[in-house]
């Protein structure tokens, strides 16, 4: 196992709206070792969300420098997919609606595009759809989530909280290696925030590691963080423990924006 | 989407055509006169009055002119088709003449050795001929008649000339007397009163050498309160040498009775697919068209149904995918006549490449039918830029009291969705193709389970790109 599970140095990212060109990410430098959770904060607009959804690939964010590493392998070489298969996945801030695809159907197909590529050798077990099966619904189980969610069409007519809680159940089956979780926390109520926490805390074993994009620290009492790192304009700004997020809670961002001459 | 799935996606077409017209192994009479309607009638013995109908129809074919309205039927050459092959001939026909990739897509459809020579045309009477044979056991017990149709004609003549062409007569449309001017094969079904048929005919049981015909015509019969689903035609490629298939189906949906006619046509992509489908529905009576269109070059398809009842309804699901050098002209028609009476329509369509689809669709309120309900539906997907879908929707309403809704939708796939299937491990070919089989989903679900796994299963192969 590779010390780092995700190396980002430098990265640069821009975005064209068709007109111009505008640098959203200025320069990244985040390294998160195996096997721990990290969490990032920051005023709306930083690169945040721009951050995640770079590292799983979307075409809409370009790197225009900069080098990331996944698990030791170059990651911005590969193709979204393929970021999948190695082990990386991202729970989604807006969850999209595929209609007329059920959630069984869509993650079976990915369950096996994954073993695919990670076993190509592997012979077909005819009972794989069942402990599948099994699988999927504990996951929804322990979300506190009835199984015909699984046969319900992806995220079609599910409420906010529902669709959050829908990403949580997809990582939980498909295992990931690493996590990226956008605002996982955000639309959720007190309940539903400590029943994610819980699911998110039980995934936690040797080698999982998570960053976590939040703005809220309750569901960090949960899942105790090693580092906080706080973004702001396209930068990291600084990296310390747990206490920073609680005192972010209290102060708001001002005060660090200050200290770091970011404002 | 990106241009390396685009271009993914382009398939070749000509992996379901017959290239070579050497294979056809039967000589052929081709265009169409006065003699050839004479041939084919003295061919089937039949009694005088159906060599009349067909001279009558022969003339109005004649005096009709082309349809100007909708799909490009500019390169048509009615003297270049065949309109009759002796069965005798057609025996000659072999499995070994279907070419090799065919072959093989039949095998990666996984449909059965029997039913792909079937479906090929070069028939499979041996292997289904103990199949059949219960089948039509069990439904005779019953009194239900599924025949072919000339065997319909010549074992129960007063049934079939009470209902034959009363619905679309000659007189309809040029194709609709063409037709029945040179009908040879299809369905003849009655079902009697009261009786409820758990199972579905499906056309593959109806063993004859006439099954595939270019100019089939069916005729379902449903007496009171009996009950009844036929499928017809598979979602395996159909394969024709022949470039004009002109069907004409009508039914009968007496009181309280229920119908419900399932096709998926897979043409060639040579062929102009014009059918006239029409379904007539009594008091209280269900009539349901459930429509695929997947093949040929042109087809210009528009179920019908006319609710004559009080309390009658009506449903149509229906979708039309068109790839580069197809065009779905597709639609339907819902003629509300009685009070009460309700209708569905839900008309999805996918067009890729340069492919066209067209939805056109009447829906008419008869002034005196109060309280009707109907509802109208018209999803468009695109899958490229150069791809065309169009709406003609016409409304007619002649009556205050009713209740009519309509909904139209055009939309491509957005590249949200592919990113976010993608993101979970598939393959932006798999990622898109399953959003097709998601936007198609209303559809599938109304199909028996093998037929939607076969459609899926289909969509797949066409999204793919590529076969054998």
């Amino acid at each position: 196992m590779p010390e780092l599970a995700l190396d980002i140095r430098d990265l640069r990212v821009s975005i064209d709206d068709g007109e111009n060109e505008k640098e959203i990410l200025k320069g990244i430098d985040l390294a998160i070792p195996a096997g721990e959770i990290h969490v990032i904060m920051g005023p709306n607009g930083s690169g945040k969300s721009t951050l995640a959804q770079t590292l799983m690939g979307h075409p809409k964010y370009k790197v225009t420098s900069g080098e990331v590493s996944l698990l030791g392998e170059d990651l911005l070489a590969l193709k979204v997919y393929e970021r999948a298969c190695k082990g990386l996945f991202l729970a989604y801030q807006y969850p999209v609606e595929v209609p007329g695809v059920t959630l069984a159907h869509f993650l079976w197909n990915a369950h096996q595009a994954k073993l695919q590529a990670t076993q190509p050798e592997a012979k077909k077990d005819p009972k794989a759809v069942l402990a599948f099966r099994k699988r999927l619904n504990s996951a929804l189980e322990t979300l506190k989530m009835g199984p015909d969610f699984s046969t319900r069409h992806l995220n079609v007519g599910a409420s906010g909280g529902e669709k959050k809680r829908i990403e949580i159940a997809q990582m939980e089956v498909l295992e990931p290696k690493v996590v990226l979780m956008d605002e996982i926390d955000s639309g959720l109520d007190i309940d539903s925030t400590k029943v994610v926490a819980q699911a998110i805390h039980a995934m936690k074993k040797p080698g999982f590691t998570a960053l976590i994009i939040t703005h809220y620290p309750r569901i960090l009492e949960y899942l105790q963080p090693d580092r906080v790192h706080v973004m702001a304009s396209g930068k990291v700004l600084c990296s310390r423990g747990m206490e920073l997020a609680r005192e972010l809670e209290q102060k708001g961002y001002d005060w660090i924006l200050k200290e770091y001459n970011a404002s | 989407m990106s241009d390396e799935a685009r271009g993914a996606l382009d398939i070749d077409q000509s992996k379901y055509d017959f290239r070579d017209p050497e294979v056809s192994v039967y000589r052929s009479v081709k265009g169409l006169t006065r003699e050839t309607i004479l041939d084919i009638s003295a061919h089937k013995k039949e009694p005088a009055w159906m060599r009349d109908i067909r001279l009558r129809a022969y003339e109005v074919f004649l005096a009709k002119p082309m349809p100007k309205w909708g799909g490009d039927l500019s390169e048509m050459d009615f003297d270049a088709y065949t309109y009759y092959i002796k069965p005798t001939d057609k025996r000659e026909d072999e499995w070994g003449d279907v070419p090799e990739d065919i072959r093989k897509t039949f095998d990666r459809l996984g449909v059965p050795e029997a039913e792909r020579k079937f479906l090929a045309g070069v028939g499979a009477q041996y292997e289904s001929e103990m199949v059949y044979h219960s089948i039509r056991e069990d439904l005779a017990k019953k009194g239900v008649l599924f025949l072919d149709t000339e065997s319909g004609l010549r074992e129960y003549p007063e049934l079939f000339r009470k209902y034959f062409g009363t619905l679309v007569p000659p007189e309809d449309n040029k194709f609709a007397a063409l037709n029945t001017a040179c009908w040879s094969g299809g369905s003849f079904i009655y079902v009697p009163k009261g009786v409820k048929l758990d199972i579905p005919l499906q056309a593959y049981f109806r063993i004859n050498s006439e099954n595939m015909g270019q100019f089939e015509r069916t005729i379902i019969i449903a007496d009171e309160g009996s009950d009844l689903h036929y499928i017809e035609g598979c979602t395996a490629p159909q394969y024709s040498t022949r470039s004009l298939h002109t069907g004409v189906i009508e039914i009968f949906v007496h009181k309280g009775a229920k119908v419900r006619y399932t096709t998926i046509q897979n043409w060639s992509h040579n062929i102009y697919n014009l059918v006239t489908q029409r379904a007539i529905a009594y008091e209280n009576a269900t009539m349901e068209w459930v429509d695929g269109n997947m093949g040929s070059r042109l087809t210009m398809k528009y179920p019908s149904i006319y609710l004559v009842g009080e309390g009658a309804r009506g449903n149509v699901l229906s979708i039309a995918f068109a790839t580069s050098g197809q065009h779905q002209d597709a639609g339907t028609k819902i003629i509300h006549k009685a009070p009460n009476t309700t209708s569905t329509i839900l008309s999805k369509s996918i067009s890729r490449g340069t492919g066209r689809t067209s939805y056109r669709g009447l829906l008419k309120v008869a002034k005196g039918a109060t309280g009707v309900k109907a509802s109208v539906k018209c999803d468009a997907l695109m899958l490229s830029p150069e791809s065309r879908s169009d709406t003609y929707p016409t409304m007619e309403i002649d009556e205050d009291q009713v209740s009519i809704a309509h909904e139209a939708t055009v939309g491509k796939i957005s590249d949200d969705q592919i990113f976010y299937l993608m993101s979970r491990g598939l393959s932006e070919q798999d990622a898109t193709s399953m959003i097709v089989q998601g936007f198609i989903e209303p559809f599938a679900k109304q199909m028996p389970m093998e037929y939607a796994i076969e459609l899926n299963r289909l969509i797949q192969l066409e999204m793919e790109g590529a076969v054998g």
